[in-house]
């Protein structure tokens, strides 16, 4: 593997491990807050299968480093600008409809790259993505059902929704971009065609949409910047939390 | 002539009822039951239930903050785990003829009760140590008792709460052994928070039994199958050994061994603290109501919603 292609494969993994870390962390806000206990109980268990994962990433995205590093280094000693998450994942919880309508649009797309990375070349996120896949789809199906509970019961709720899915329509273009690093991923067979993958996330959303009463939002101005490192006001602060004893203690282990 | 039927009905239901309490079979919801067994049920599984529940929230105040991956996961499958205890109860005291909204009413009207422990502050990580370990050890001691508690459901929920709360006991033991072959900071940090959890998990066991309002008919009805300071009594013999191993001291300069009991005896509680607590003069009551009030009330336009919507299916089935 050339240097190029390691450096490549290694931003995908970190973007595949803080993607899901941060979104664990996120859904982790809402233990003790759900609107019932069955809710805050499932919200917990999509945290968990969410840092379970970053867990499995970030380890492999750590073997990548001339030094390799731990899946706890990486996720509790970088800093802002060396994350890679999308925008939306670190977006502040906000209400119930809020946390629904993210779910609905990142599990969407989990659902789809996972499904793609099952034919990876690279064989340790082949075999890992079977297993994302099916947890990503019980993602999906749980976020679609509240849409449809949301969607089709109270005018309040249905309102909600839909302030949720215009405010977040902004952050969703941003999964589908192709960077210098997908490009080259690409042509070895490791990561998808992210084009290919935003139609059928179209289709897919439009499918969920059209039983509840929802339209897709009009394309306006779109937030980008992940890729780069480059993130929204919130991440350093979610950050400065969940490192907070990595940082103060450094010489520690827990 | 009805009311006499009436009355030897009454009368043949309270002897069956009594026939099965002395035989150590269990009651079930359907069986008949004298009122007050039934309400002193559905008071003690709702302020369990409610303990479960407001449990979340001491340790939740950790969970984004947990120093690892590992142990970020190992707490949220705790508290997803109480949360779960929290469900069957409501369930079990839901047989007795009680809503979980009811219940939930009673809690934020101040009526229904949760453990007093929960009104605690957890300051640092080792605090998510000593609840594991102390408040989860005493929980277990008081709920393998219960095993043998005379109404089934409770009894049936007791079993699976248990195996679980035996995880939760060794994940607690396992942060506080970690942190004392630590750093200094951390071995103070540890100890600092067994100084501060000692005291409220002994009283979780509730007054002496000579000052114990509750027991009489709890004991009768084998509601309650050990007394308070005999559950006391077992906490402490199992984790003074415990504490020791890992290098913690006991914050009671009067603990001693007891030869002849062969059991430790222990300083005296301060009960004054215990019922400045329990009567809404703790660091935390406050804080704990208000969460549940307030997250409670923030989740009600969902929940209309997720009623609109089944009654709306239901109708177009």
């Amino acid at each position: 593997m050339t240097m190029e292609l390691k450096e490549a494969l290694q931003k995908f993994l970190l973007r595949l491990g803080d993607n899901a870390l941060i979104q664990g962390q996120r859904l982790s806000e809402w233990c003790s807050r759900a609107p019932m206990l069955e809710e805050d109980i499932a919200l917990s268990n999509l945290a968990l299968d969410h840092i379970g994962r970053a867990q499995v990433l970030l380890d492999y995205a750590g073997h990548t480093f001339g030094e390799i590093k731990t899946a706890d280094e990486l996720a509790f000693r970088r800093s802002e600008r060396e994350y890679y998450n999308f925008l939306m994942a670190e977006l502040p919880t906000g209400n119930f409809a809020f946390t629904i309508a993210k779910q609905l649009f990142l599990s969407a797309y989990e659902d789809l790259l996972y499904e793609a990375l099952c034919e990876s070349t690279d064989t340790h996120l082949s075999a890992f993505s079977l297993k994302a896949v099916k947890e990503a789809r019980y993602h999906f199906s749980h976020a679609a059902d509240w849409c449809m509970r949301l969607g089709l019961g109270t005018a309040e709720s249905h309102d909600k929704m839909v302030d949720a899915i215009h405010d977040l329509w902004a952050y969703t273009h941003e999964f589908f971009e192709m960077s210098d690093c997908d490009l080259l991923l690409l042509q070895h067979g490791i990561a998808p065609d992210q084009e290919k993958l935003k139609k059928n996330w179209l289709d897919k959303i439009g499918k969920v949409f059209m039983r509840t009463g929802f339209s897709i939002p009009q394309d306006t101005y779109q937030h980008r910047g992940s890729r780069q490192g480059i993130h929204t006001e919130h991440l350093g602060h979610l950050l400065c939390e969940m490192q907070y004893l990595q940082r103060s203690y450094p010489d520690a282990s827990w | 002539m009805q009311q006499t039927t009436g009355k030897m009905k009454l009368a043949e239901l309270e002897t069956n009822f009594e026939r099965k309490i002395q035989a150590e079979e269990k009651i079930e919801p359907r069986d008949a039951m004298p009122e007050a067994y039934r309400l002193h049920l559905i008071r003690q599984i709702s302020q369990h239930a409610h303990s479960e529940v407001i449990g979340m929230q001491p340790e939740g105040n950790w969970l984004l903050r947990a120093p690892s991956l590992r142990s970020k996961q190992i707490l949220l499958a705790k508290i997803q785990d109480e949360g779960g205890h929290g469900l069957y109860l409501y369930s079990a005291a839901e047989t007795l003829g009680i809503s979980r909204e009811e219940m939930i009413r009673q809690l934020h009207e101040g009526k229904a009760k949760y453990s007093n422990i929960f009104n605690y502050p957890t300051l640092t990580w080792a605090d998510i140590g000593a609840i594991g370990w102390l408040v989860d050890g005493a929980a277990i001691v008081n709920q393998v008792a219960l095993q043998r508690t005379s109404f089934g459901p409770y009894a049936r929920a007791m079993f699976r709460i248990c195996k679980e709360e035996s995880f939760h006991q060794r994940q607690g033991y396992e942060i506080m052994a970690t942190m004392m072959k630590g750093t200094p900071e951390q071995k103070k940090m540890a100890q600092d928070a067994m100084n501060r959890w000692w005291w409220p998990s002994l009283m979780m066991f509730g007054p002496h039994d000579s000052d114990s309002p509750h027991s009489g008919d709890a004991f009768k009805w084998k509601i309650k199958r050990k007394s308070n300071d005999e559950l006391r009594q077992k906490f402490i013999d199992k984790t003074v050994q415990q504490a020791y191993v890992i290098g913690l001291t006991i914050p009671d300069p009067l603990l001693k061994w007891n030869e002849d009991k062969q059991g430790y005896d222990h300083g005296p509680i301060d009960w004054s603290e215990f019922k400045n607590v329990i009567s809404g003069n703790g660091p935390c009551n406050r804080q704990r109501m208000e969460h549940h009030k307030f997250w409670h009330e923030e989740g009600k336009w969902v929940r209309e919603a997720a009623d609109a919507y089944k009654k709306r299916i239901s109708t177009l089935n």
